[in-house]
């Protein structure tokens, strides 16, 4: 029966090339994934561990809680007279200090920011830059003295800087002109992303970064003679509580922290599109092999009448779905490292480019990727080599037979309706169950939407004819009798269109669904500057829209006699309750420009929050029971802590507010945090929003290339052009289960032009033209695509619709544009997969195609 | 003797006959198969004429060129040599989709396995060859035809839920419907049992009759050919012997002379 499976398979290369190749591209998403990020963690972990590679242990700022990084709030410092002492220390042998900053910002000979995305723009003091603890290499020139800076070679490439250059730095002051003393690269890693590379004297840097008489860490090496854990000791021994010390190694995880968490959230993030296109796939693949079989039943049914047992058809099946699998996933995994090369420049596209430093072909990467491909072929070949089990023998003498029908198909379509409840149930139960953490309700809600696809595709059989009828009709205008022949075609069939459409359902309703989430974000956070900005003109920003940025440009802008004033909100982490969270601070003149709606106090509680005065949201005031006059303890990031009064409790619209859990005011939070950082800037000036106003501001920041002034309009499509990229990125990942389920398309298609051969010799011999046979065909075809788009437009507007029922800060809105684009491409779609199979009905020779049996 | 007159006369008006009225022709037709050694001759020169209203049957053993010769004679197929005429035209000169029309416009076919649409009903599948021409019948037309072949009443039924013989019956009306100069029947009685094969037979001979309508017909059934007006005996890839109307006990003969 081996034998009978494999020849099979040899002699439908084409049917079994399309039918795999729905494996292939799944596999591949899977293998590129992996690829991806193993790169990624590699070229990372380069970074991190070059940075620590002379460092036996690390003096740094102790912070109470983990703080993350970007998000305005710093370990504090310490103080430089610290070096001394440590270098004093008898098992010391080399001590160095240094101070950092995310906010170096480089400027090009125009006065632009250097972005690259979003990632950071780290600068660093290079004490000595022969030094064991340096983890860069000069590519050209010197170590920086003075006023000068080092670049990295990547920055220096892109904007054709060369050593001897000026290039203008802004930190957290107004630009400075350096001159380029050299150019650097990290040891190993050929790209770090996005992000650009400085490097200064001490002085210099902390000169830049306001932090003069301050350092950030210390990096400590030991006497050869003694073991690190001795030198920790004696340093620890002599620390101020605002400093900690870890091992070199320890420090290099710590640092890792929030990129491997980022890593490992971008693996699943994509992996989740790897797994949707090989279920999409499995559509295809069990539709394909329910065709192959329901043609091969005289076949079936000859090997049945010479002896063959149910089993023995059984396993000759699962041979050819298993062969098949296993080719398709061994192609895929190879194509992933394709893809993966793939994703790097998409990613760099649309502006968030990634670290590199060589593409990882791991085990577990073949291991995944080809038990996923076979997994999942094998899993879907499953029903039909259970129904190609109940061909019986006779009907090798029948002409015409047709396999039997299941003894469970009476239940199918209460099956298909009980399997779609309960994945609906399990949805609802993710989306609003109690207490299931991130992961539980990931869990549910992914459950949920697996059967509910499963459940509507088999439920979809009912209503094929009726669909099709409604979406054929345009054919019957526009294709005349070969129009109306293909919409007899579509539902001629409707178990085999039915799983053909389900495969481009499932890509369009997550499309659907991603469109509807951003049209619903979109339209809530438009929704929500125009309730919550009052009484302002403009908003200055970082200039990729929402880095916290130091606060010398808004400060500037202050002093600008046309501006009446500058609210801003200041953001960073802070405890109470023994938890981190995002909390921010606003100064008086901020209290002035916003209006929110009050629990309890009113708009002017911001302006009075004094000293020890904060405000809550309505969530966080009832989780921990606050209300006016209430205390509450928070902690900051350098470790010192205050108790605050509630003053007010606000319930913020829908689309969100710029505060925190917690605000208080400006002043207050510059006690505690040494270098703040401001989220946004609002800016009111005499005359209001004029063409005038705003070329002044912009000529008032013009020494800070890394904020932008912005109208209250610009603000908000600066704000939601973040979204764009992320939602574009969503769409080219869809894509590729659409891409999937046009192979079925194609498949099922290029099956039944085989199928109906003697049918299209049929009307070619009475009349119908090549072209009218292609029109036939394309017409078919677009029928099914968009059956499977219009099922997936209702399917994704309705789990759209749940999702932002269960958000408190979406309101739903439906993407009109969006959605009639999806319908056009799903019209595309069904142009393009007939494409071929079209061709080959039309070049049928008709004698053959008539005589053939 | 024109019940409907209209192709017959378009016919004649066009000059798609030749002075003898011939409507279908075949001068010294030959037709290989392969190239080189392995190459077959199926027809070794062939000529025929067929005239307006006659009912031609086609008989000869297995391999004897009768198919290949109804194939060549209803443009399915160009000969290797010699010409085909069709309603005045050449079809080895035509590109495929002027033979495609030259079909759709003069050509009726009923073949030996029906094949009918099966998701389209007994009318529907009548009007396809003018549908597809993006025609109509004539509706007192269409009801007439529907009655001669004794379907009124089976109009809305699908393939499925027809007899053998009641889809045959379909199959020619549908090669009818367009009202063609030549209808091609192949082995029209093959898949049916002998009395319903009958009835089909005095179907299509009385339609022959009474429409005018010009038919070729092959088969290797003698009882078939006793119908025709014509009986051709093709042997070898050439036409051997050419009978007027026959017995049944004559085509018999013939076609024993034939074979030996």
């Amino acid at each position: 029966m081996i034998r009978v499976a494999l020849a099979g398979l040899l002699g439908r290369k084409l049917r079994t090339a399309l039918t795999a190749f729905a494996v292939v591209l799944g596999v591949a998403m899977v293998s590129g994934t992996l690829v991806l990020t193993d790169s990624i963690d590699k070229a990372f972990n380069f970074i991190f561990t070059d940075v620590r590679k002379g460092s036996d242990v690390v003096v740094s700022g102790k912070s109470p809680f983990h703080i993350t990084e970007g998000q305005g709030t710093f370990a504090p410092t310490i103080p430089q007279s610290l070096i001394a002492k440590v270098r004093a220390l008898p098992d010391v042998a080399l001590a160095d200090g240094g101070v950092k900053s995310e906010a170096t910002q480089l400027v090009d000979r125009n006065n632009k920011a250097i972005v690259f995305g979003g990632a950071p723009n780290l600068g660093f003091s290079i004490e000595n830059g022969d030094s064991p603890f340096n983890p860069l290499k000069l590519v050209s020139g010197a170590w920086p003295h003075g006023n000068q800076i080092v670049i990295d070679e990547s920055v220096a490439k892109k904007k054709h800087f060369a050593v001897g250059d000026t290039i203008g730095v802004q930190a957290e002051g107004p630009v400075q002109r350096l001159r380029i003393s050299g150019i650097v690269k990290f040891g190993s890693a050929q790209s770090l992303g996005g992000a650009t590379l400085a490097g200064f004297d001490l002085p210099t840097s902390q000169q830049l970064f306001g932090k003069n008489g301050r350092i950030d860490e210390i990096a400590v090496a030991a006497k050869p003679t003694v073991t690190d854990q001795q030198v920790l000791k004696e340093v620890r021994a002599i620390l101020p509580p605002t400093a900690q010390v870890r091992l070199g190694s320890a420090q290099a995880r710590e640092d890792a922290k929030q990129t491997n968490s980022f890593i490992s959230f971008l693996r699943g993030f994509l992996l989740a599109f790897g797994g949707i296109a090989l279920f999409v796939g499995s559509f295809v693949i069990a539709n394909s092999l329910s065709i192959t079989i329901a043609q091969r039943t005289r076949e079936l049914a000859t090997l049945r009448t010479l002896g063959a047992s149910r089993r023995q058809v059984l396993t000759s099946i699962v041979i050819e779905a298993l062969v098949m699998g296993t080719l398709a996933s061994v192609t895929g995994l190879l194509a992933g490292l394709g893809l993966a090369k793939g994703l790097f420049k998409l990613f760099d596209a649309v502006g968030f480019t990634l670290p590199n430093s060589g593409i990882v072909f791991g085990t577990s990467t073949i291991v995944i990727a080809l038990v996923a491909g076979i997994v999942v072929t094998l899993v879907a070949s499953l029903r039909p080599a259970l129904r190609a089990t109940r061909v019986p023998p006779i009907a090798a003498v029948r002409e015409g037979a047709t396999l039997p029908e299941s003894r469970f198909a009476r239940f199918r379509t209460v099956g298909s309706g009980l399997t779609t409840l309960l994945g609906f149930a399990s949805l609802a139960f993710g989306l609003f169950g109690p207490h299931l953490g991130t992961k539980g309700v990931l869990v549910y809600m992914g459950l949920g939407a697996l059967l509910i696809f499963i459940g509507v595709a088999l439920l979809s059989v009912r209503l094929i004819k009726p669909l099709a009828w409604t979406l054929g009709w345009p054919a019957t205008r526009i294709g005349g009798a070969a129009g109306g022949l293909a919409r007899d075609n579509a539902r001629r069939n409707p178990q085999r269109t039915a799983s053909t459409a389900a495969a481009l359902m499932i890509g369009l309703a997550l499309v659907t669904l991603v469109a509807v989430l951003a049209a619903g974000i979109t339209t809530s956070f438009r929704g929500a500057v125009t309730k919550i900005w009052k009484n302002a003109d403009y908003a200055i920003t970082a200039q990729n829209n929402f880095t916290p940025i130091p606060p010398a440009s808004a400060n500037a802008a202050a002093k600008d006699p046309s501006v009446e004033a500058v609210g801003n909100v200041r953001t960073g982490d802070a405890g109470a309750y023994g938890k981190a969270f995002f909390a921010t601070a606003v100064n008086p003149p901020a209290g002035t420009m916003f209006t929110l709606d009050w629990v309890q106090g009113s708009d002017r509680t911001m302006a009075e929050l004094g000293a020890d005065g904060a405000f809550t949201d309505k969530d966080y005031a009832k989780k921990h029971n606050l209300t006016i006059g209430s205390p509450i303890k928070l902690t900051f990031a350098n470790g010192k802590q205050k108790t605050f009064k509630i003053k007010g409790i606000f319930d913020p619209p829908p689309g969100g507010s710029p505060f925190g859990k917690v605000t208080i005011s400006q002043a207050t939070w510059d006690r505690y945090n040494e270098s703040p950082r401001n989220l946004y800037s609002f800016v009111r000036v005499r005359g209001g929003e004029t063409p005038q106003n705003l070329r002044r501001l912009e000529t008032v920041l013009a020494p800070y290339p890394n904020a932008k002034v912005a109208t209250r309009q610009k603000f908000v499509d600066n704000q939601i052009s973040g979204l764009n990229s992320i939602l574009n990125i969503l769409y080219v990942l869809l894509a590729l289960s659409v891409i999937v389920s046009v192979f079925g398309i194609v498949n099922t298609l290029v099956l039944t032009v085989f199928e109906r051969t003697r049918e299209i010799g049929m009307l070619r011999a009475i009349g119908m033209t090549r072209r009218q046979v292609r029109r036939m065909i394309r017409h078919e075809s677009v029928i099914t695509a968009l059956i499977g788009g219009v099922l997936g437009i209702v399917l994704g507007i309705v789990l759209g619709g749940l999702l932002v029922a269960r958000v408190d800060f979406i309101q739903f809105s439906l993407p009109l544009v969006s959605l009639i684009i999806f319908a056009l491409l799903t019209i595309v779609v069904g142009i393009l997969a007939a494409i071929f199979p079209a061709r080959r009905a039309a070049r049928l020779n008709v004698l053959e195609a008539l005589q053939y049996e | 003797m024109f019940t409907h007159g209209e192709p017959t006369s378009e016919v004649c008006s066009l000059g798609h006959m030749n002075s003898n009225g011939n409507v279908v022709s075949a001068t010294e037709v030959t037709r290989r198969y392969g190239e080189g050694e392995a190459a077959v001759d199926a027809l070794r020169g062939v000529s025929l004429e067929v005239k307006l209203g006659e009912l031609v049957a086609v008989m000869g053993p297995s391999g004897s060129g009768k198919s290949t010769l109804m194939h060549l004679l209803a443009a399915l197929d160009k000969p290797t040599g010699g010409t085909v005429t069709i309603a005045g035209q050449d079809v080895g000169s035509l590109s495929d989709s002027d033979v495609t029309k030259l079909r759709r416009e003069h050509i009726g076919f009923v073949f030996q396995f029906f094949n009918l649409l099966p998701m389209l009903n007994a009318e529907e599948n009548i009007r396809l060859p003018l549908s597809i021409a993006g025609e109509k019948p004539e509706p007192e037309f269409f009801e007439n035809l529907l009655k001669r072949v004794g379907l009124t009443d089976r109009r809305t039924h699908r393939p499925a839920e027809l007899s053998g013989g009641q889809q045959q019956r379909v199959a020619i009306a549908r090669a009818l419907v367009s009202q063609p100069t030549v209808v091609f029947a192949d082995e029209p009685t093959g898949n049916l049992d002998s009395k319903t094969g009958g009835e089909i037979l005095e179907l299509l001979r009385a339609s022959a009759e009474e429409l005018n309508q010009t038919m070729v017909m092959v088969t290797h059934d003698a009882n078939a050919a006793t119908i025709a007006d014509r009986v051709l005996f093709l042997a070898d890839g050439v036409i051997v012997e050419d009978l007027p109307r026959s017995s049944a006990g004559d085509i018999v003969a013939a076609m024993t002379r034939v074979s030996a």
